[in-house]
């Protein structure tokens, strides 16, 4: 351990500690003016705002601030305030009926342009952002409604859900026909042929035998809900 | 590498490895029903090879005294090519889920690839498995060195290296198995979490037995970012890990807190291991790698001091920022965010510290593609703060929050700070170490350094652009005062920039791969002048020059 002795540095003219490690030595510079004036501008910073808003904790308690802002008073009052300026509308659709508000195309701008945020929020997980639907899941661009399409079924449709937890819960099931042996295995295979026959008319790939047979099963099993024409009935909500 | 340990150290090491395999044993045991069980056989096998690996060598002829006069380098070169490894891997499944968030279906249908843990293994794999290991290599390496001691005996620093290594592949394949706690940074469940508490205080104590024993009047500035990391971890892993498992045969265990205690003590965490562990000990890398390799002296003692007290006395207070408007109580929020702002200053002083020892060594950050990574490191250093003190600002908050604004802050840290600092002082000291002249390739070097840039610059603007479009989206209203975009809407919006994201992070992963085989090939590679070795850190201590690679 030599004697500590502080060099000069050649580049910067400044000296060293006289300190060496390994070959690493430090320079005696001081502190650059700035550093200090910066820290004491973002202490005085910190400390008007100290002043000013609730900081420091006091036992049980803490500092409210000169300003008495609470950030959860502020959120309460601005949902307050936005609620207050939607009510131009929001309350027209509460209170109106669906012939009045789809008379009023204004109106009916905001509904649509506030109904495709809600759809793509709430909705689309299942029924496509485009709403086309999906495996399991009904298209709602076609005219076919299970639960019927008129504004007021929809309506209902959305407040009650399907297969919810609501009580009024649309229930939408069908027997396992072939599970529970309501039908034999060859009989469903020949409804499968005759409802296939029915969405692929002309269809080569099709025994026409299995379609006449299964067009008889089907008037006895399946007519009670999705109608003697295989077209549903939206009154009970049956699939076409 | 065992024939170094004497017979007494062999012999010690094969009874801790016996008690890690009889632990894993019992695991097994009472673990049998549960995930644990799989876990207890990882740690039974990693006894029984280590134990296995010390009987090959044991009765080689016990080491001679002279190595005594040579600082004790193995544990470290062992954790630098870790290191590399565990960089590969978690820049690999980095960009794999990067590329599931442009194209989710690339889980390919299995549980242990879904992004929810895929996540995680990233993150540990280069934070704790990729930063911890270089940071473990580089202390030993800078600790001898500067305070001119050897380290104390030859098993613990083993102990250290491979049982750190344990503790990252339980976390990583526990994740994968669905194990976690659900806290970010801190997923590994209990018994993972002891065995890092022994496995830590192992560490703090190889750390300050030469410490205590230096031959030097001082102790570098280095050694005190070192501590302060290794010190405050194992403060801050043992608090916020406080919990019950559910019975000691089960993985499960549920947290001491509950509520907005729970989330300000995860986050006064998880802030703090963004201080200690990727700032603190990645700065006392750069305090001895930068200035050493630049041949220059640190440009002020006095700021190292500032910002050094600086840093770690207002980083303490951080943590609230990370929750800002939610239920944490407002005046948390503003200490939070105050101390933030201050922190900057200090924070500041450190990247100007390191940059303006530079001056007087610019023509070799132009030349030198390893002292160019250093530099940039300071750079995106003193950038990453200066946005993160932004960020805290309540206001501004309010729009990054919960976006891929943070994820953009975070990997201008992750890979323009810390990965680039460690591949810069990784390139220093594998020459160093192995006693080669330089790097098998410096070409290899100076295109691993353009990928590297390349990769966070593009990943970087990517996350920016799409952090603040998807928060401008999020609060935008039509006139009607109802929300104008759905999320669905915003994600459609991010998904050009996922595509350059992952695209960045794809040439940053290269990057990764060039080094890993650089420096593998240098290790490999025998340079015709080993007696030239570049080893200019040579301490003044006996046997000097002749520090030999060992093994
Ligand atoms: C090839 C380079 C990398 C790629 C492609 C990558 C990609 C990613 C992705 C996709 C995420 C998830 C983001 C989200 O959830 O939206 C992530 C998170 C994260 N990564 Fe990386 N990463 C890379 C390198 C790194 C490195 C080197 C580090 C650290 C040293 C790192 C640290 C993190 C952290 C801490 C998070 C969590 C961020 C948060 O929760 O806010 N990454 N990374
Ligand atoms: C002055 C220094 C810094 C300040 C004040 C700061 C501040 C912040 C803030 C405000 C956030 C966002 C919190 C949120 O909205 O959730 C954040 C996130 C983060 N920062 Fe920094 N930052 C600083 C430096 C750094 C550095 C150097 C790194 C190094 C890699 C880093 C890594 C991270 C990480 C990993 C997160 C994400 C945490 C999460 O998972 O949510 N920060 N930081």
């Amino acid at each position: 351990m030599a004697v500590e002795q502080p060099d000069r540095d050649s580049y910067t003219g400044y000296l060293t500690t006289g300190h060496e490690w390994n070959g690493l030595r430090e320079l005696n510079t001081p502190v650059p003016r700035v550093l200090y004036f910066f820290l004491s501008l973002a202490f005085l910073f910190s400390v008007g705002y100290w002043v000013l808003m609730p900081a420091w904790p006091l036992g049980v308690t803490y500092t409210k601030g000169l300003l008495g802002i609470d950030q959860r008073k502020l959120v309460a009052a601005s949902l307050q305030e936005a609620a207050v300026e939607r009510s131009v509308w929001t309350k027209r659709i509460e209170t109106e009926d669906f012939a009045a508000i789809q008379s009023d195309p204004p109106l009916m701008e905001i509904v649509r342009g506030t109904g495709r945020a809600l759809f793509g929020n709430n909705c689309a997980v299942c029924h496509g952002v485009d709403a086309k639907g999906g495996p399991g899941f009904p298209n709602l661009t076609t005219s076919s409604w299970l639960w019927g399409d008129k504004p007021e079924d929809i309506f209902n449709t959305i407040r009650v859900g399907i297969n919810s937890a609501h009580p009024d819960t649309h229930v939408s099931q069908m027997p396992a026909f072939g599970r529970d042996q309501m039908l034999p295995r060859q009989d469903v295979l020949n409804v499968v042929s005759f409802v296939y026959f029915l969405s692929h008319p002309g269809a080569k790939d099709v025994d026409p035998a299995k379609v006449e047979a299964g067009k008889a099963i089907f008037s006895a099993n399946c007519v009670a809900c999705h109608g003697p024409d295989a077209k549903g009935n939206p009154e009970v909500a049956r699939p076409t | 590498m065992i024939a170094q340990l004497t017979l007494i150290e062999r012999q010690y090491a094969i009874m801790i490895s016996a008690a890690v395999a009889v632990c894993g044993a019992l695991m097994i045991l009472v673990g049998r029903d549960d995930a644990m069980g799989i876990h207890g056989a990882l740690v039974f096998l990693a006894g029984i090879l280590t134990i296995f690996r010390i009987g090959e060598s044991y009765f080689a002829p016990a080491p001679s005294d002279e190595r005594l006069a040579h600082y004790y380098d193995d544990p470290s070169k062992v954790a630098i090519v870790l290191a590399m490894i565990w960089a590969v891997v978690g820049l690999a499944v980095g960009d794999w889920v990067a590329w599931q968030l442009v194209e989710p279906d690339l889980t390919f249908g299995v549980a242990w690839s879904s992004f929810g843990r895929l996540r995680p293994v990233h993150t540990t794999s280069v934070i704790f498995g990729f930063g911890g290991n270089a940071l473990i290599a580089t202390s030993l390496y800078v600790l001898q060195r500067t305070s001119r001691a050897r380290l104390p005996d030859q098993v613990s620093p083993w102990f250290v290296v491979y049982g750190y290594n344990l503790f990252c592949l339980l976390a990583v394949t526990g994740y994968m198995m669905g194990i976690t706690q659900s806290k970010e940074y801190a997923e590994p469940e209990w018994y993972t979490d002891l065995w890092l508490v022994v496995v830590w205080v192992v560490y703090f104590l190889v750390y300050l037995r030469p410490l205590a024993r230096r031959k030097e009047p001082h102790i570098y500035v280095s050694n005190w970012y070192y501590m302060a990391f290794i010190l405050v971890v194992a403060i801050l892993h043992i608090v916020n890990n406080l919990a019950v498992p559910v019975s000691l045969g089960h993985a499960k265990s549920y947290s001491a807190f509950s509520g907005v205690q729970d989330a300000m003590t995860q986050w006064w965490y998880g802030h703090n291991a963004v201080a200690f562990f990727l700032t603190a000990g990645f700065l006392g890398m750069m305090y001895y790698f930068l200035p050493m390799r630049a041949g220059r002296p640190i440009f002020s003692y006095r700021m190292s001091i500032i910002s050094f007290w600086g840093i770690t006395f207002f980083y303490m207070w951080a943590g609230s920022h990370h929750l800002h408007y939610t239920a944490l109580p407002q005046w948390v929020q503003t200490l939070g965010m105050t101390f933030s702002l201050m922190l900057l200053i200090p924070s500041w002083a450190s990247a100007g510290n390191v940059l303006l020892t530079l001056n007087g060594a610019w023509d070799k950050v132009r030349d030198d593609a390893t002292l160019r990574f250093m530099m940039v490191a300071g750079v995106f250093y003193g950038l990453t703060t200066l946005e993160g003190s932004f960020m805290a600002i309540r206001s501004v908050n309010s729009l990054s929050h919960y976006t891929d604004w943070t994820i953009g802050h975070v990997h201008a840290g992750a890979l323009g700070w810390v990965a680039m600092i460690t591949f810069g002082s990784i390139y220093a000291t594998v020459p160093w170490l192995w006693k080669r002249e330089q790097m098998y390739s410096p070409k290899l070097v100076e295109a691993h350094f353009w990928l590297a840039l390349a990769g966070t610059v593009i990943y970087v603007f990517a996350m920016w652009n799409s952090g603040i479009v998807q928060g401008l989206m999020w609060r935008t209203y039509n006139e009607s005062g109802t929300l104008a975009f759905s999320f669905i809407d915003t994600l459609v919006a991010m998904h050009p920039y996922y595509i350059a994201r992952a695209v960045g992070g794809l040439l940053f992963l290269i990057g990764g791969c060039v080094g890993a085989y650089n420096i593998w090939m240098t290790i490999k590679v025998p340079s015709a002048v080993t007696d030239l070795a570049a080893d200019v850190p040579q301490p003044a201590v006996v046997g000097s020059g002749a520090l030999r690679a060992a093994e």
